[in-house]
């Protein structure tokens, strides 16, 4: 269960405008890898490369051993069935309701009876806290149980890979914390490969295995999450901190003349690095690390502070 | 610069005619999606009936004065039904239900498939390992087609009793010699025409609507222009078909000799 992602090359471009350039990265079967960057930076863009959306201009994109770039659209309708996808207001079908909606694929795909199907939505809605609200329309409810209804309507083929657009976009800070323990406990249950979009920062930190950053069209840094944010890579640091002393400015990039004023200035130190959410039944993950692992074996010293056991919310003051 | 006046609209033309293969290529791969073509012909029905109904009443009327007047003038009176019979069944009847596909129809399509493609509902689907080119386009292609070949038939029927009852009530004609000179011009061959063009039109309306809607951009006001240059196109392509149809048609079946 769960299968690998291995990205070589990839390059896009609308036009003559590059959105990024040579991407190579690979999300580890079976683990939580985020995305992040600042608005603008083509992350959806990126996650819709993924799913064969949109064509790259260059570079491949391996699953299974279909490279999604370059393959037949027959092969990419079946590649398909793999993934689960959340975009990012959930996409539901507007002329269903939710009920309907979570069961298509199913009646689409498979030859379950109706009682069978019945079984699986219900479970699905159970576990995304949408029990109840089955024979509501799309346009009735809010954004945060659209994107709720959505997660129900990714997870109802059971994916291999599950690619989540802005799961926290819209949604009180409350139920971000319930849906990303929901993402953990997920992967605990299901094993499949996460990739979530994001740029919360929160999430970013204690979530995943792995973090990557695209940043001013390229990628700028993907590995396993302690080494990110133990990284003094300013462009790392400036954003898992959300600070704006750094590279970063306001549109994309500072020009030249505000860097040479900043160069004196020194990044400020790292904060500590909380611990990453565990699985609510301790179950244990594929992913799972014991915190400060990366750290010990590539002889890192964290931020004073790190893994501990109290430090796991509330990462950025 | 000068080149990206001639390749906009050749990469249009090009785009469409591509995706109508798709559409034909995917009317004949299973599963059939026997539901959505029910509920869309269904639907179709329900936008276009009355106002084909109405205002093939006045084409037929105007038909009916027109011709009626004329041949008034050369004396042939007798001939009154067999024109307005002709101009209906050959001409009238498909150009009417084009006209009403594309505007009621086509633009309801343009308009659905435009908000889905603005609302990831296409992207959704298409992740979910479904064709939407299979799934939606082609059961409302065919659901269009089915639909025109009806309304023409209902045209040509309100049309000639509309031409008929204005040539006897307005015009003093007599029933007798209308009805009996129904087929002195007409024949068979024409109404299988009127089919034919009704079966294309429909085919083009919904083709052109669901291309433009599948192709909209840019927010809500991409699904209004797509509806609005799905109409525009639609019209101005059945118009030059409708010649060329014709056209043909004159050249391989012989007007009937009297």
């Amino acid at each position: 269960m769960g299968v690998e992602v291995k990205v070589d090359g990839l390059t896009k471009k609308f036009g003559s405008q590059v959105i990024w350039n040579d991407v190579t990265l690979t999300l580890p079967a079976g683990e939580i890898s985020v995305m992040l960057g600042p608005s603008g930076t083509g992350k959806s863009v990126f996650l819709k490369s993924l799913i064969g959306l949109l064509k790259p201009d260059r570079g491949s994109i391996l699953i299974e051993g279909v490279d999604i770039a370059s393959c037949s659209e027959r092969q990419l309708y079946e590649i398909r069935k793999l993934f689960g996808v959340l975009f990012q207001d959930g996409a539901m079908f507007g002329s269903m309701d939710l009920y309907d909606n979570v069961a298509f694929p199913l009646r689409e795909h498979t030859r379950k009876s109706e009682s069978q199907i019945r079984q699986v939505v219900m479970e699905k809605m159970d576990l995304v806290g949408l029990a109840g609200a089955e024979h509501k329309l799309p346009g009735e409810i809010s954004g945060g149980m659209r994107k709720r209804a959505g997660l129900a309507r990714a997870l109802v083929m059971d994916p291999e890979i599950l690619l989540i657009d802005e799961p926290d976009s819209g949604l009180d800070p409350v139920r971000t914390a319930y849906i990303n323990q929901l993402f953990i406990d997920l992967n605990a249950q299901i094993d499949a490969t996460f990739l979530i979009v994001t740029h919360d920062i929160n999430t970013a930190r204690t979530v995943p295995d792995n973090i990557g950053l695209l940043y001013h069209k390229h990628l700028a840094m993907f590995g396993p999450r302690e080494m990110l944010l133990s990284s003094r890579e300013p462009v790392v640091a400036q954003f898992l901190n959300a600070q704006r002393v750094g590279p970063i400015g306001m549109s994309e990039e500072k020009d030249a003349d505000e860097l040479a004023a900043e160069a004196s200035i020194e990044m400020p130190p790292l904060p500590p690095i909380a611990r990453q959410l565990e699985p609510s039944d301790g179950r244990p993950r594929r992913g799972q690390k014991e915190p400060g692992a990366w750290c010990a074996a590539n002889g890192v010293v964290p931020p004073p502070g790190s893994f501990e056991p109290s430090a796991t919310s509330g990462a950025v003051a | 610069m000068s080149l990206s006046v001639v390749t906009g609209p050749a990469r249009v033309a090009g785009g469409l005619f591509a995706f109508a293969l798709d559409v034909v290529v995917a009317m004949f791969r299973r599963p059939f999606q026997v539901r959505e073509l029910l509920q869309q012909a269904w639907f179709i029905v329900t936008v276009t009936i009355v106002p084909t109904a109405l205002v093939a009443i006045p084409f037929g009327a105007v038909i009916a004065l027109q011709v009626g007047g004329l041949i008034k003038q050369f004396g042939a009176q007798s001939f009154t039904g067999s024109a307005a019979v002709l101009a209906v069944v050959r001409e009238a009847g498909p150009i009417a239900t084009a006209l009403l596909v594309a505007g009621a129809a086509g633009s309801a399509i343009a308009a659905d498939l435009g908000s889905r493609r603005i609302r990831e509902e296409l992207d959704a689907m298409m992740v979910l390992g479904i064709n939407p080119v299979q799934r939606l386009v082609a059961p409302r292609v065919l659901a269009c087609m089915i639909v025109a070949v009806g309304l023409n038939s209902l045209v040509n029927i309100v049309g000639v009793a509309g031409g008929f009852v204005f040539n006897v009530v307005l015009q003093d004609g007599t029933p007798g010699a209308y009805i009996a000179s129904f087929t002195a011009l007409a024949q068979e061959a024409d109404l299988w025409q009127g089919m034919v063009k009704a079966l294309i039109f429909g085919f083009i309306a919904a083709i052109v609507a669901s291309y433009k809607g599948m192709n909209a951009a840019g927010g809500p006001k991409g699904v209004g222009d797509a509806v609005n240059e799905a109409v525009v196109i639609t019209f101005t392509l059945l118009f030059i078909v409708n010649f060329f149809v014709t056209a043909i048609y004159l050249q391989l079946v012989p007007p009937k000799g009297m």
